[in-house]
């Protein structure tokens, strides 16, 4: 059979918080095998990470370890600094989640890539470290790494910087590899060729590697096996293709149901529009509630223009939902940003309601602010943190209706209630919300005032995917009960599938793709389209399977 | 979806609703409230806190005991001048506190407006009031502090404090615009911005809470050093009337004959180190108390 790498056996960690113990992680026991791709998935808080960093001891000083972690034999858990420092990289080495923050800004990619070469082989000449550098850049198919290596991480792209730290990583000839959401902070696309990296590098490597992800895409993509954990306890193990076929745990159940699917929308779903549209080509076409003609919007920066959205048409008809997706710098916030007049317009015109913000006077802008809601994509940013929830709901009504008082507190008890967060919620503070709830609170204040453009900046892509499947939805029925319109903005395709009536593909500040919903999914006329369609790994290991093979031929 | 209220939600209510009821009942704020209750009484009754040991007139000097240690009914020895350090300190409490105290809520206050404004504005308004900063802030002290205490003539404690505070806002106004920029980038202050709530709320309600405390922790600390300043104005001449009694000059005075008679030194600096403690352990438990984020 195959050997264990990695013996984990009742691991706990309790974090001292303020002098009252919290046990993080109760005692959880698993092994990975030589060459083996676990899979850790959970949603946020299930102590997934904290297991990870507990095994390289990089959990602050308020956490006691307990339990015992062999690796190769050794044990990991109580080693002092100095054992640790040794071991760590050469036995164990760890990719994180945000490229740009592990890499030092300061120096070029090749002279850290050195040190973490030689501080592993100490006595290597220059020339030897070069060499090296050279061969792992190769290794994570770093693109032309004889020029590139004396750039910095600015001058590299998200998925360059994130092949250069698991270089990095690998430069220890580690046995096994942690990575924690290693390609979270990527586009779809990008997160593809990384997860070729990763899989390509094993075989040859024979190393094993420990995935941390909330992305089921992910884990059917890579894992040979799966943990599912729950507030710090594990709910199943399982090999993957049985984990996503036959689950056996409730809780492994609800988590593949959150995942939103392409092509999987529930039938049950119309929004106004559609039933409006119905009616015939004979009803008159309405005047549309938001309008972006030739919209352009340039930054300067030294000197140099650059044009973040070039050129973008776009409209939305009452109570239509119109979703630009797009990958990140294609201009897609930007767009929404320039709509509710928080980015420097250039050329062009945004109307919402036949009205323009650049030449609207004190109190029309006002009248017109009134008009739209906004949802932003941090609801732990969002909210101000000195406002109860109450209040947060309530500042739009006390502005712009001038309600008081008892009157007040009576609609906006009503609004929370709508999203959910009825009784005593209402006293309470951001911080002492989940980031779900708090999201919730946002759309809340963001419908107070009956709207009728609703602009949302990916509202779910800092949620998990369970508490993203309730967040969407409270919108869904509220944009029934209430019937605006809305544009969102998502790099999600499956979200943007599940909810939207039409869609705009964006690229490089252009919409390269405009059309309804089942005709850009389904019958998508550019190649741009189809490479995102493609890009998104399926929750599904042997769909995937298949879609990789299809790729890779 | 309905939440029923739990126990442990009630009980955070309660305590939500009176911050101030769940503050005064720490130690925290106990011991440097009270500190600060005896300063102040000090400070308004100076003679009766000096007669403790039967000696209180700070006027009354021998010179047959310069700089002699602490004995019966002087229980902090004498000064250089023969006179009693005790009842020194207990009348240089009124100016020292009151200049200190006086000069930190003036510039505090012009630096919070001037740091806000500067930092919620930008553009050009930015560029005018930080020029301005920059020249108050590059300006010698002690020669700005001459010119301008010779020219208007009244030395009070008001009129000092004010020249103090002309020289010390624009550290804090810097501090002030620095965090109003990190704090109007942040979303709720952009989502306020579009839900048309006017500038002077966002001002007040949304950015001022959150970013003033890096500013309340260097005007407590100030206090200090504006006691000291005082004692170098009063040390040329130009500081309050002569003959004026405050902690800076015992300590400007003490400090030179330190090796030998160190209980000139040692006895005034102890209470202006109690007094910036306490303010500053007091500052940080409101703030804790009056911050949903560290309620428990």
């Amino acid at each position: 059979m195959t050997e264990t790498l990695l013996s984990v056996n009742d691991l706990s960690v309790t974090f001292d918080i303020d002098g009252t113990p919290q046990t993080v992680v109760p005692g959880i026991s698993f092994d990975i095998a030589v060459n083996e791709v676990l899979a850790v998935v959970g949603e946020s808080g299930s102590g997934k990470s904290v297991t990870a960093m507990a095994l390289l001891g990089l959990l602050p000083r308020n956490a006691t370890i307990t339990g015992s972690a062999t690796l190769h034999g050794t044990e990991m858990i109580g080693l002092s600094d100095t054992e640790r420092k040794q071991r760590l990289g050469s036995s164990a080495a760890m990719i994180f989640q945000d490229p740009a923050a592990a890499l030092n800004p300061l120096f070029s990619i090749g002279f850290q890539l050195a040190e973490s070469v030689r501080s592993h082989t100490p006595g290597l000449s220059r020339a030897e470290a070069h060499q090296r550098v050279l061969e792992l850049l190769a290794l994570v198919e770093f693109p032309d790494p004889a020029n590139k290596i004396t750039n910095y991480p600015h001058q590299l792209s998200g998925g360059q910087c994130q092949r250069v730290v698991i270089a990095m990583a690998l430069a220890g000839d580690p046995d096994l590899l942690i990575a924690d959401e290693p390609t979270t902070a990527l586009d779809v696309t990008v997160q593809a060729e990384i997860l070729d990296v990763l899989r390509r590098m094993r075989n040859r490597l024979r190393s094993s590697i420990l995935l941390i992800t909330h992305d089921m895409g992910v884990v059917a993509d890579i894992a040979d096996r799966v943990i599912v954990m729950r507030q710090g306890a594990i709910m199943e193990t399982a090999p993957v293709d049985e984990l996503f076929h036959t689950p056996t745990h409730d809780y492994t159940r609800e988590l593949l149901q959150a995942v939103p699917q392409i092509g999987k929308r529930p039938s049950a779903i119309t929004t106004k529009a559609r039933t409006s549209k119905e009616q015939g080509p004979n009803a008159p076409e309405p005047r549309p509630v938001l309008e972006v003609e030739d919209l352009v919007v340039e930054y300067r920066r030294r000197g140099r223009g650059f044009k973040a959205v070039d050129g973008v048409n776009l409209s939305i008809q009452p109570g239509e939902i119109l979703a630009i997706v797009g990958e990140s710098g294609s201009g897609k916030s930007t767009t929404a940003l320039a709509t509710i007049g928080l980015a420097p317009v250039t050329s062009g015109t945004v109307r919402i309601l036949g009205k323009s913000f650049a030449d609207s006077g004190h109190s029309e802008l006002r009248s017109l602010r009134e008009r739209i809601g906004v949802v932003f994509q941090n609801p732990a940013t969002s909210l101000n943190p000195r406002f109860t929830v109450r209040n947060a709901v309530a500042e739009p009504l006390r502005i712009h209706r001038g309600m008081r008082g008892r009157g007040l507190y009576d609609v906006v008890d009503e609004l929370l209630a709508n999203v959910g967060l009825g009784g005593g919620w209402g006293e309470r503070y951001p911080h002492e919300l989940s980031g779900g709830q708090r999201q919730r609170v946002a759309i809340a204040r963001a419908v107070a005032l009956k709207p009728d453009v609703l602009i949302a900046d990916e509202p779910t892509s800092a949620l998990d995917v369970s508490v993203q499947a309730r967040v969407l939805d409270v919108f869904r029925e509220l944009q029934k009960e209430l019937g605006f319109a809305c544009l969102f903005i998502s790099h999600d395709l499956a979200v943007v599938d599940s909810l939207s009536d039409r869609v705009a593909v964006m690229q490089q500040g252009r919409v390269v793709e405009q059309g309804s919903r089942s005709q850009v999914f389904g019958s998508p006329i550019t190649d741009y389209t189809r490479q995102l369609l493609n890009a998104a790994p399926l929750p599904d290991p042997i769909a995937q399977r298949a879609r990789r093979q299809a790729r890779a031929s | 979806m309905t939440q029923l209220r739990d126990p442990a939600m009630k009980l955070l209510d309660s305590q939500r609703r009176t911050p101030w009821r769940g503050a005064v009942r720490r130690v925290g704020f106990i011991a440097p409230a009270a500190v600060i209750v005896i300063l102040a009484l000090i400070a308004l009754f100076p003679s009766f806190f000096a007669s403790f040991f039967g000696n209180g007139d700070p006027r009354f000097c021998d010179l047959g005991s310069s700089a002699e240690g602490p004995t019966r009914g002087h229980p902090f020895g004498f000064d250089l001048q023969g006179c009693d350090v005790y009842a020194n300190v207990i009348f240089g409490t009124q100016s020292s506190l009151g200049v200190g105290l006086l000069t930190a809520v003036m510039s505090t206050t012009v630096a919070v407006v001037v740091g806000i404004i500067a930092g919620y504005r930008g553009g050009v308004v930015d560029w005018v009031l930080s020029r301005l900063t920059d020249v108050f802030l590059g300006f010698p002290f002690l020669l700005g502090a001459i010119v301008v205490l010779t020219t208007i003539g009244s030395r009070t404690i008001v009129s000092v404090s004010l020249v103090l505070a002309l020289f010390s806002w624009p550290l804090q106004a810097r501090l002030m615009r620095t965090s109003t920029r990190t704090v109007r980038g942040a979303d709720f202050v952009r989502a306020a911005i579009t839900m048309g709530v006017p500038t002077y709320r966002i001002l007040v309600r949304y950015i001022l809470p959150n970013a003033i405390t890096p500013v309340l922790v260097i005007a407590a600390i100030s206090v200090g050093s504006v006691i000291i300043a005082e004692s170098s104005l009063t040390y040329l001449g130009i500081g309050l009337e002569p003959p004026t009694i405050s902690w800076g000059l015992q300590l400007a005075n003490g400090s030179a004959h330190f090796i030998r008679s160190p209980h000139m030194l040692v006895f005034p600096a102890l209470f202006l180190a109690t007094t910036i403690i306490s303010i500053i352990v007091l500052g940080d438990t409101l703030r804790s108390a009056l911050d949903p984020r560290r309620q428990r």
